[in-house]
């Protein structure tokens, strides 16, 4: 142990959930000016641990000790109490708010007051955001920011970000770095959460790496190579996305001209006050390629999703402004576009892609209905079985079989099931949203790699994501999707991600809202 | 003490069957301390309620003759509510169609054709569904809440009900009583034993419960039901059409509720009076969710309010208690079925040492 | 008075029925709780409301008995929807049925006995100016506190720190946790704060307006408040404005058959009913609008956890 006591150590910190063991007798020290990187994969118990930092969750067994004194967390204001500060990956703004409100809820001080500090913060930390908007209509960037200010505001001593970089376009990431570097030469320390390994050695000083709710290694990121980081992290080497050869598809030039989607200059503006409109959308996905539309979250994709896949219909649009397979498919709904060939992932799995307290087999007959699974209306259980059960074999969906409810898979595995589901459809044209959120290495890895196989048969696949390395990594084509407009289609093998990062900033994101915010973004966070 | 709730890892099947005897448990015990307080025998009173309606041929009958009408209803209205349709005007469109059903014995009194009960059910029906398409459509035209549209349509049902039996369906001879003509045989449905009231009617409750049971358990139209009330997102992703979800639910209850506005005009009553429904429609709602709203579980739960229906019907006499005892141990019922129910899907758990937390159950 | 002053002054007094309850509920839904048994929590106040003012003599009395027995209900309310996390429509509802019985049984001794009203107070010079005087210078001095309530909870709401507490955990109890706040402290306060108003407008009901108990005296009313509450798309202002057009409604009745208009009553007495049908058929139609307004979280079950 160093002289001086560490400003936060966790002695032999256990979480037990009733599926999982997701902390295993974990300790670990930050000190004070001090980034300390909490690395690990999805599921390896980072976020456990953190919210179990800032009381949000109490452990099992072991303590917790705060400048060599024992302490226990009831609850965040205890921590808050203490000097520590949290910003999370899916923020704790209300949307109805504005951002002073939102920051007087646990600040104490007249909204003028808390205003003129969140102007003086902002200009202090580089962290501009005007306090009188209203949270809902601030970029995820800004509400970002408005998150850290609202740790500044207390008297904080220890801060933690929650993967606060998977939300930022590249070119705002550097920036929040030099905040937060700027932070830490203040006095405060920096709990920072991530699965991304480059960013980790560029940033830290010090990485805990967490591997199945253990501490696999501390490590000076700095030194180790990423390789020995990633092998710490997963446990054993990582093998990498085979992208094959397209010369099998390209050379049959036929199909791979032959357009499966098509969007015509969709506009739609959104009857939701919280939601995105869509302006002049074109977009084309071919045969045996993949189309990829990257962007920051909040930019339209939602809205572009649901109207792709039927579960939004706009039956004011002309019939011809969106073509599936040949066909025109403005006024069919999402059962009938599958019908024609059409396969959709969402990204939400649960509660959208399959019923958590529903059996496989009958989150099976979701999708596949039209495909013989009845007889006059009534559900042939027997067949729907065997397609379910040939699904999990198929897919390696690791679960209690058929019967096994949704809700009770991992989200790794509920993906390749879902995928599974969708693909054994064997359609012509698939569509899949943030493929592997939330997914496992390995599981991911194996995810690309199928899309790329299916792309070398010539079914044409269309991704949003919001990881530019994953769009890098399996498309052809990238359009960039900001404010509701798309970028005209960028050929991945010519771009780099700055160039992507630029389409995602550029012009006003937000149209008159954000004042300053707006101009000032590429310098700013 | 204090407590937290743990979600289990798959809903508890034991639970499930435990819960409803928990609920009626409780419920007693509470109603016993409620009588204590009222000055009531408890031990007679609770003999009155679930002994007394089996002690006799005629009251088993009537145990019967009340299943009926709870069944059909709260078969139809657990439909709805699986697919979080809430329509609690069960008793409104049970009144029209009872009134749709009247027209016909009223307009034609004399008339001795065998077509008149055949009439009487096909309009009783339609006159349920008609009451139960307003709120269908309100809802998915202008998304007008169904609970508060389908209540406000049951109170404008029982003042047209006055209005008609005030006006001009009262009956001339009827010493001004607001009730219609008693309705001649023809359009009765025939006792099933001599002497009393339980007819043929109840055939229907019971083939509309193995319909329900093929529709929810085996039918893909019950699945989308049940898809679109757990995850209305799953369903628009699927593409089953919430819209039509609203009106196969509210169509159905109104079905049901008609039908059985009928049988009782068409039974025990043989006339359309001012308590036609007798708070069917709203008893149905207890029966529906005491049955887990599980068609086999609603057959048990059903039977079982009607025995309690009859018991107090028994009580009112023997205790002299009044009716609204039967009303406030069915609402302690539902209460406590619904409170209970929550073991099915979490288990308790003492809270260690003095800690409290805030992210979990509260301390009661 | 004439009918005209008879029928503005008797609005405001049948409109603070309504506002009373609507306040109970608004606050209550601003938590994210829709609780559905303002009809039950109403009725068992006015009968426990009427029972304490005719032994007691006492309107205030009366007022607190009715005031506690709300809030009892609602905690029954709130032990089964927010600790036990049952659904909140059908708990309002089962607590709504056990409201109606109790009621009954409360008040069985009592059926169709009155007592005094309390009277109105007349407030010097101002009760002199015609028409407006006799409207709005002679009511009751609970109708006076109830449109002040307004003002405060709207105010409340609006601009304070509590306020925000209230409406941060109606829209995101998540996030409000995440916070530290005690969402289901918060929730269980603005529950029993419901029951507590939904009782007041009982006692005010069986004691002052109509100083009589019958059985099912309350005739939907609780339910036009919870209605009244969309209407006003969860702003006070707008549910003070509805429960005036609906205590205009109610009046109805009276004012036409004082009138001997050839109108079937019972078409008059279906009015309040397929007013509040079409009200909000128009307002709902508007889903932008609701959604903007209404509790984001409203109705749904909160068990703690983060949705791990």
């Amino acid at each position: 142990m160093t002289a001086s006591p560490a400003l936060l150590s966790l002695r032999n910190i256990t979480k037990r959930y009733p599926a999982v063991v997701a902390n295993d007798n974990i300790c670990l020290e930050v000190h004070a000016n001090s980034i300390h990187a909490v690395l690990g994969e999805n599921g390896a118990g980072k976020s456990t641990l953190m919210k179990l930092v800032y009381g949000l969750i109490e452990s099992d067994s072991g303590e917790l000790y705060w400048q060599g004194q024992r302490v226990e967390l009831r609850n965040p204001a205890a921590a808050r109490k203490l000097g520590i500060g949290m910003v999370f990956q899916h923020f704790s703004l209300f949307e109805t708010l504005s951002v002073v409100e939102n920051i007087s809820l646990t600040i104490a001080g007249s909204r003028q007051v808390l205003s003129q500090k969140i102007i003086d913060i902002g200009e202090r930390f580089q962290l501009k955001v005007n306090p009188d908007a209203s949270v809902h209509s601030l970029s995820v960037g800004e509400r970002q920011r408005v998150e850290i200010i609202r740790c500044l505001l207390q008297d904080l001593k220890l801060l933690i970000l929650d993967e606060p970089t998977s939300v930022l376009p590249p070119q705002h990431i550097s920036a929040l770095f030099e905040a937060l570097r700027k932070l830490r030469d203040s006095g405060v320390a920096i709990l920072f959460i991530s699965h991304k390994l480059e960013e980790i050695r560029d940033l830290c000083d010090t990485a805990t790496v967490l591997r199945g709710g253990k501490v696999a290694g501390s490590i000076n990121p700095a030194r180790a190579s990423t390789q020995e980081l990633a092998t710490l992290m997963i446990g054993h080497e990582v093998a990498g996305v085979n992208t094959g050869s397209n010369a099998q598809t390209s050379s049959n030039s036929q199909s791979s001209d032959h357009a499966l989607l098509q969007l015509n200059a969709v506009t739609v503006s959104s009857d939701d006050p919280f939601g995105t409109s869509l302006h002049d959308i074109n977009l084309q996905v071919n045969s045996g390629e993949i189309v990829g539309i990257a962007g920051v979250s909040g930019n339209g994709q939602k809205e572009l999703s649901r109207l792709i896949s039927g579960e939004q219909m706009e039956k004011h649009l002309p019939a011809e402004s969106i073509k599936m397979i040949g066909q025109p498919v403005t006024r069919l709904g999402a059962a009938e576009r599958r019908a024609l060939g059409f396969a959709f992932v969402p990204e939400e799995r649960l509660g959208r892609g399959a019923v958590p307290v529903m059996s496989l087999a009958k989150n099976t007959l979701l999708t596949t209905f039209y495909q013989g699974m009845l007889s006059q209306g009534f559900i042939r259980g027997g067949k729907l079985k065997r397609y379910t059960d040939e699904c999990i074999e198929k897919f390696d969906v690791r679960c209690g079989g058929a019967q096994a409810m949704a809700g009770s898979l991992s989200g790794g595995n509920l993906q390749k099931f879902i995928i599974g589901r969708e693909l054994m459809l064997s359609p012509r044209l698939l569509f899949v949203a943030q493929p592997t959120w939330g997914v496992d290495i390995g599981a991911a890895t194996a995810i690309r790699q199928r899309l790329i196989d299916l792309r070398n048969t010539g079914i044409g696949i269309l991704i949003v994501s919001e990881e530019l390395e994953e769009l890098f990594e399996v498309t052809d084509r990238i359009h960039v999707i900001n404010s509701g407009r798309l970028s005209p289609s960028l050929t991945t093998a010519e771009v780099t991600p700055n160039d992507i990062g630029e389409y995602m900033i550029s012009h006003n994101q937000r149209g008159s809202h954000g004042d300053n915010s707006n101009t000032g973004d590429g310098h700013a966070v | 003490m204090q407590f937290k709730l743990d979600r289990r890892e798959r809903a508890s099947r034991r639970m499930l069957l435990l819960t409803p005897l928990l609920a009626v448990l409780l419920s007693v015990i509470t109603s016993s301390l409620l009588l204590l307080i009222l000055n009531k025998p408890v031990g007679s009173t609770l003999h009155s309620f679930f002994i007394a309606p089996f002690e006799n041929f005629y009251s088993i009958t009537e145990v019967f003759l009340k299943f009926g009408p709870l069944l059909l209803i709260a078969q139809a209205l657990a439909v709805g509510f699986r697919a979080k349709v809430w329509n609690i005007g069960a008793e409104g469109q049970m009144i029209i169609g009872a009134i749709a059903a009247s027209s016909v014995p009223v307009y034609f009194v004399d008339s001795t054709s065998g077509w008149l009960l055949p009439a009487m059910i096909a309009l009783g029906a339609a006159g349920g569904m008609s009451w139960a398409a307003i709120a269908a459509w309100l809802k998915t035209r202008f998304n007008a809440n169904e609970i508060l549209v389908t209540l406000m349509l049951t109170s404008i049902a029982l003042q047209l009900l006055y209005y008609l039996l005030l006006g001009p369906w009262k009956d001339p001879m009827g010493f001004n009583f607001p009730q219609t003509v008693m309705f001649q045989n023809e359009a009765l449905f025939s006792p099933l034993f001599s002497g009393v009231r339980l007819n043929t009617s109840i055939i229907i409750p019971i083939i509309f419960t193995v319909a329900v049971w093929l529709f929810m358990e085996r039918h893909f139209g019950g699945f989308k039901l049940v898809v679109g009330g757990l995850a209305p997102q799953a369903a628009t992703y699927a593409g089953f059409s919430a819209k039509k979800a609203v009106w196969v639910s509210l169509l159905l209850a109104g079905f049901a509720a008609g039908l059985a506005g009928m049988s009782e005009v068409a039974g025990p009553i043989g006339q359309l009076q001012r308590s036609v429904t007798s708070g069917y429609g709203y008893s149905a709602i207890i029966v529906a969710y005491l049955g887990a709203l599980n068609p086999v579980g609603i057959v048990f739960a059903a039977f079982f309010v009607a025995v309690l229906q009859i018991g107090g019907d028994v009580a009112l006499v023997s205790a002299n208690l009044p009716i609204s005892a039967v009303h406030v141990f069915q609402g302690l019922l539902l209460i406590f079925y619904l409170a209970t129910y929550t073991l099915v899907n979490y288990q308790i758990r003492p809270l260690r040492h003095a800690s409290s937390s805030t992210t979990e159950g509260q301390p009661t | 008075m004439s009918t005209l002053e008879f029928f503005l002054a008797g609005t405001f007094s049948a409109a603070t029925i309504f506002l009373l309850a609507a306040l109970g509920e608004l606050v209550a839904e601003k938590s994210g709780v829709l609780n559905l048994s303002v009809e039950g929590m109403m009725a068992v106040s006015a009968a426990v409301g009427f029972v304490v003012t005719y032994e007691t003599g006492s309107h205030i009395a009366g007022f607190a008995g009715a005031g506690l027995a709300g809030v009892l209900l609602s905690l029954i309310f709130a032990i089964t929807a927010i600790t036990f996390l049952a659904n909140q429509v059908a708990t309002g509802l089962a607590v709504g049925i056990l409201g109606l019985g109790l009621s009954a049984l409360i008040g069985r001794d009592y059926e169709s006995l009155t007592i005094a009203s309390s009277a109105g107070i007349n407030i010097p010079v101002l009760s002199e100016i015609p028409l407006i005087g006799a409207v709005l210078f002679q009511q009751h001095p609970v109708v006076y506190l109830t449109f002040l309530l307004a003002l405060i909870i709207g105010f409340t709401l609006k601009h304070t720190r509590l306020g925000l507490a209230i409406r941060s955990t109606g829209e995101n109890p998540h996030a409000a946790q995440a916070l530290g706040f005690p969402v289901f402290l918060i929730r269980y306060c603005c529950v029993a704060f419901g029951g507590l108003l939904a009782g007041f407008a009982g006692a005010y009901a069986s004691t002052i307006y109509t100083p009589l108990w019958a059985d099912g005296m309350i005739a939907g009313r609780g339910w036009i408040a919870v209605a009244l509450v969309v209407f006003g798309t969860w702003k006070t202002g707008r549910i003070a404005f509805g429960a005036l057009l609906f205590g205009m409604v109610s009046l109805g009745e009276l004012i036409a058959q004082s009138m001997g208009a050839g109108i079937p009553s019972q078409l008059l007495s279906s009015l309040p009913y397929i007013v509040t049908i079409i009200v909000l058929a128009v307002i709902s139609t508007d889903r932008a609008r609701m959604r903007l307004h209404s509790p984001f979280s409203l109705g749904e079950t909160f068990d703690g956890t983060e949705g791990r």
